[in-house]
C-alpha cells in the first residue's frame, strides 16, 4: 500500500465477510445492511396492516399476537386465527415470495443482457407460460387446481428453451439476438394465445384473464410451501453467482480476458434467472413489471455490484407486492383488484420514466 | 519455453480472412507496439494472441502451452488483455472495477480474500487514482478512465498485458500519460506489454520492438530504429515521410510530407486577386 492516508477512503465502499475459519469470503456494498433493515421493518409494518385489513378487520396488535399464537385467551382468537392463518397470511406470505423472485429473475436478466429494461420474461416465461395457462383453462377445461400450475412451469421453460435455442449461433447467443428472437416468439405465441381466448366459453376466458393478470388470491400454504422450496434452491445459487454477473457487466471480452468463460456462465445464469421466473408465474400467473422495477430502483439505493443488489433486489421486491397485493384488496373494496393489475399501474408510470431518462443512450 | 508465440496462425470472422499463416514471437520484458494502416488486422492478431478469437488455423503458445488447451482463469493468470475502450456499468465504482482484476483468483466461496484487497490497493497505488477510487467511473475523465481500466488489468497480476488502442480517443495530455504509465509498468513491474497504437511516433518513442502489419502479414519487425525506414512507412502506410531523430528521446521520428508539403509555399499559393471575395473585402 503507497499512501496510507488514502486507504481508508478506499476501504469505505464495501463491507468484507472473512471468517477466520475455512476458506470462505464475500463482500457486498455497505449501503446494504442498513436499506436491507429498512426494507424488512417497511415490509412488516405493511404485513400486519394488510392482514389487519379486509372485511373482518383485526387490530394490529391482535394480528401480531395471532401470528405468534400468544393470544389464545382472547374471545375472538378462533375467528383471528382462521383469518389470519388460513386466509390472510398465506396469500401475503405468496406475495412477499412470488415479489422476491420475479426481483431476482429481472435483475439476472437485466445483468446478462447489459439492459437496464430487461424483465423476467425476456425469454418468453411469461408468453410460454400463459399459452400453457390458456389451453389448459379454455381448451381443455380442466378446472382441478393441481394442473395449471406445471402446465404453466412447462410452457415457460420450453419457450425459454427455443428462444436461447434460435438465439444461438456459431457458438454464442449475443444478448441483442435473445431480446430480438424473444420479442418475435413472445408475438407469436401471444397471437396463438389470443386466438384461444377469443373463441373460448366466456366463463373460462374470465378465469384465464385473471390468471394472465397474475393473482395471489385464493392461494394457500402448499402454494408457499413449494415456491419457497424453489428459492431454497435457486436463490443461494443467484446470490452467490452475483459475482459473475458483475464480471460480465464489463463487456463479453473484457470478461474473457478475465478467464470467465462468458458464454457457460451466462448459460447458467440464465437457467437460473429462468427457473425463478418459471417457478413465480406457476403459483401466481404472469405479475408484470415487478422484476422490471424492483432491481432498478435497488441498483439506485445499494449500487451497481450484484452481491448487494441480488439480495436486497429480492427484498425490495417482495415488499412492492406486499404493497400492491394491500392496495388491490383495499382499491375497489369489497372486490379486488389482481396484483398483477396494481403492479402494472405502480410500474408503468416507471418505466415511461426509465425510458425517458435514458432516451440519450 | 517460455514466451508468447503465434505459430501458422490465421485468423478470420466468418468467412472472411484476416490474418493469415502468420509467426510471431512476442520479446518476453518488453513493451511491443503493434502498428499498420486501418484495417491491416493488427487488432484481429490483437484478439487472437489473447483468446478472445479462436483461430481458423495454427496456435497461439504461452510458455509452451497452447493458450486455448489452459483453463481460462489459468490463462487470465498470466496474461490480461484491455480491449478497446470498454465501458463500465452505470455507477461502478473505481475500486469496484478495478477489484474486478481479481476475478481470475478467486471462487464461488473465496470471492473477496485478503490478497485481493492488497493486490486492488497496489493497483489503484501504482495508477494513482487511489484518490478517485469511491467515484463511479462514469463520472471520470477519458484518460482517468483509462488509468482504472489499466489498474484493473494490473490487479489481474499476469506477467503479458495486451492493450487494444489505450490511447484512443483521449485528448493529447492523457496520451502521453497512459503510454508513461505503460511504460513504467514494464521497466519497474517487469510487466511484458504488448500494445495496438494507432500513432506510429507513439510507437517509435515507447516500444522496444515495432511489429509493422500491412494486409494481414508482418511486413517489418524489430527494434523502432532499425526497422523504421521511409521506405517502410511508403509500402505500410502508403505515405512519404522523413524520418529524423526525435530531438527528446533520438527515436525514429516519422514527419509526414503530404501534399502542402509538395507545394509552393504558402505565401503564394493564395493570391489576393485569385480570391475575389478577399479582392473586394480590400477595395472595401
Amino acid at each position: 500500500m503507497a499512501s496510507e492516508s488514502h486507504a481508508h477512503s478506499v476501504r469505505g465502499t464495501w463491507v468484507t465477510i472473512r471468517p477466520r475459519w475455512g476458506r470462505f469470503s464475500y463482500r457486498f456494498d455497505k449501503r446494504v445492511p442498513l436499506v436491507a433493515l429498512g426494507i424488512v421493518i417497511f415490509t412488516l409494518v405493511t404485513l400486519v396492516v394488510s392482514i389487519s385489513y379486509g372485511e373482518y378487520d383485526i387490530p394490529p396488535l391482535e394480528v401480531v399476537r395471532t401470528i405468534f399464537n400468544v393470544n389464545q385467551d382472547h374471545a375472538d382468537y378462533a375467528n383471528y386465527r382462521l383469518v389470519v392463518h388460513t386466509f390472510r397470511l398465506p396469500r401475503i406470505t405468496l406475495a412477499f415470495l412470488v415479489g422476491m423472485t420475479l426481483a431476482v429473475s429481472g435483475a439476472i436478466m437485466q445483468g446478462i443482457t447489459r439492459n437496464p429494461l430487461a424483465d423476467p420474461y425476456l425469454l418468453g416465461v411469461s408468453g410460454g407460460a400463459s399459452l400453457a395457462a390458456v389451453t389448459v383453462i379454455v381448451w381443455l377445461r380442466i378446472t382441478t387446481a393441481g394442473l395449471l400450475p406445471w402446465a404453466a412451469f412447462a410452457g415457460a421453460l420450453i419457450t425459454a428453451g427455443a428462444i436461447y435455442g434460435l438465439a444461438w449461433k456459431r457458438g454464442s447467443s449475443t444478448p441483442i439476438r435473445l431480446i430480438l428472437i424473444g420479442i418475435a416468439l413472445e408475438s407469436v405465441i401471444g397471437a396463438v394465445t389470443t386466438v384461444m381466448l377469443l373463441f373460448g366459453n366466456i366463463n373460462d376466458v374470465q378465469q384465464a384473464y385473471v390468471w394472465l393478470t397474475g393473482s395471489v388470491y385464493g392461494r394457500n400454504w402448499e402454494h408457499v410451501q413449494v415456491l419457497g422450496a424453489w428459492l431454497i434452491v435457486f436463490m443461494p445459487m443467484a446470490t452467490l453467482m452475483g459475482r459473475e454477473l458483475n464480471t460480465m457487466g464489463l463487456g463479453d471480452d473484457a470478461a474473457k480476458g478475465l478467464g470467465q468463460r462468458v458464454e457457460r456462465q451466462r448459460g447458467l445464469l440464465m437457467v437460473v434467472s429462468v427457473a425463478l421466473a418459471a417457478g413465480a408465474v406457476a403459483v401466481a400467473g404472469t405479475i408484470g413489471f415487478v422484476g422490471l422495477v424492483a432491481p432498478h430502483v435497488t441498483r439506485r439505493l445499494v449500487g451497481p455490484s450484484h452481491e448487494g443488489l441480488l439480495p436486497v433486489s429480492a427484498l425490495f421486491g417482495g415488499a412492492l407486492l406486499v404493497l400492491a397485493d394491500l392496495i388491490g384488496r383495499w382499491a375497489i373494496a369489497p372486490s379486488e383488484l389482481p396484483v398483477g393489475v396494481v403492479t402494472a399501474m405502480i410500474g408503468a408510470p416507471y418505466f415511461i420514466y426509465l425510458l425517458y431518462r435514458n432516451r440519450n443512450r | 519455453m517460455t514466451g508468447l508465440y503465434a505459430n501458422e496462425l490465421t485468423l478470420a470472422y466468418d468467412d472472411a480472412s484476416i490474418i493469415h499463416n502468420l509467426r510471431l514471437a512476442i520479446p518476453m520484458g518488453q513493451v511491443t507496439a503493434l502498428v499498420g494502416p486501418n484495417g491491416c488486422g493488427k487488432s484481429t492478431l490483437l484478439r487472437g494472441i489473447s483468446r478472445l478469437l479462436k483461430p481458423k488455423h495454427g496456435t497461439v503458445i504461452l510458455d509452451g502451452q497452447d493458450i486455448w488447451k489452459l483453463p481460462t482463469k489459468e490463462l487470465a493468470k498470466r496474461l490480461g488483455i484491455l480491449p478497446q475502450s470498454p465501458v463500465a456499468p452505470e455507477g461502478l465504482t473505481v475500486h469496484e472495477l478495478v477489484a474486478q482484476g481479481r476475478y481470475p483468483h478467486q471462487s464461488w466461496l473465496q470471492q473477496w480474500s485478503a490478497e485481493d484487497e492488497r493486490v486492488t490497493q497496489e493497483a489503484l497505488a501504482i495508477t494513482h487514482i487511489e484518490d478517485f477510487a469511491d467515484r463511479p467511473v462514469d463520472t471520470l475523465s477519458g484518460g482517468q478512465r483509462q488509468r482504472a481500466w489499466i489498474a484493473m488489468t494490473l490487479a489481474q497480476d499476469s506477467e503479458v498485458i495486451l492493450l487494444d488502442e489505450p490511447t484512443t480517443f483521449l485528448d493529447l495530455a492523457y496520451q502521453i500519460d497512459v503510454l508513461d504509465l505503460l511504460y513504467e509498468l514494464n521497466r519497474q513491474r517487469k510487466k511484458t506489454i504488448v500494445m495496438v497504437v494507432h500513432d506510429l511516433n507513439h510507437a517509435c518513442r515507447y516500444a522496444d520492438y515495432l511489429v509493422a502489419v500491412k494486409e494481414g502479414q508482418i511486413a517489418a519487425q524489430g527494434i523502432p530504429s532499425e526497422v523504421v525506414t521511409e521506405r517502410l512507412v511508403r509500402e505500410v502506410f502508403g505515405v512519404e515521410c522523413l524520418i529524423i531523430p526525435d530531438p527528446v528521446t533520438a527515436t525514429p521520428l516519422v514527419v509526414p510530407v503530404g501534399r502542402t508539403g509538395k507545394t509552393q509555399p504558402k505565401e503564394t499559393v493564395y493570391k489576393a486577386d485569385e480570391r475575389p471575395d478577399e479582392a473586394e473585402r480590400e477595395i472595401a
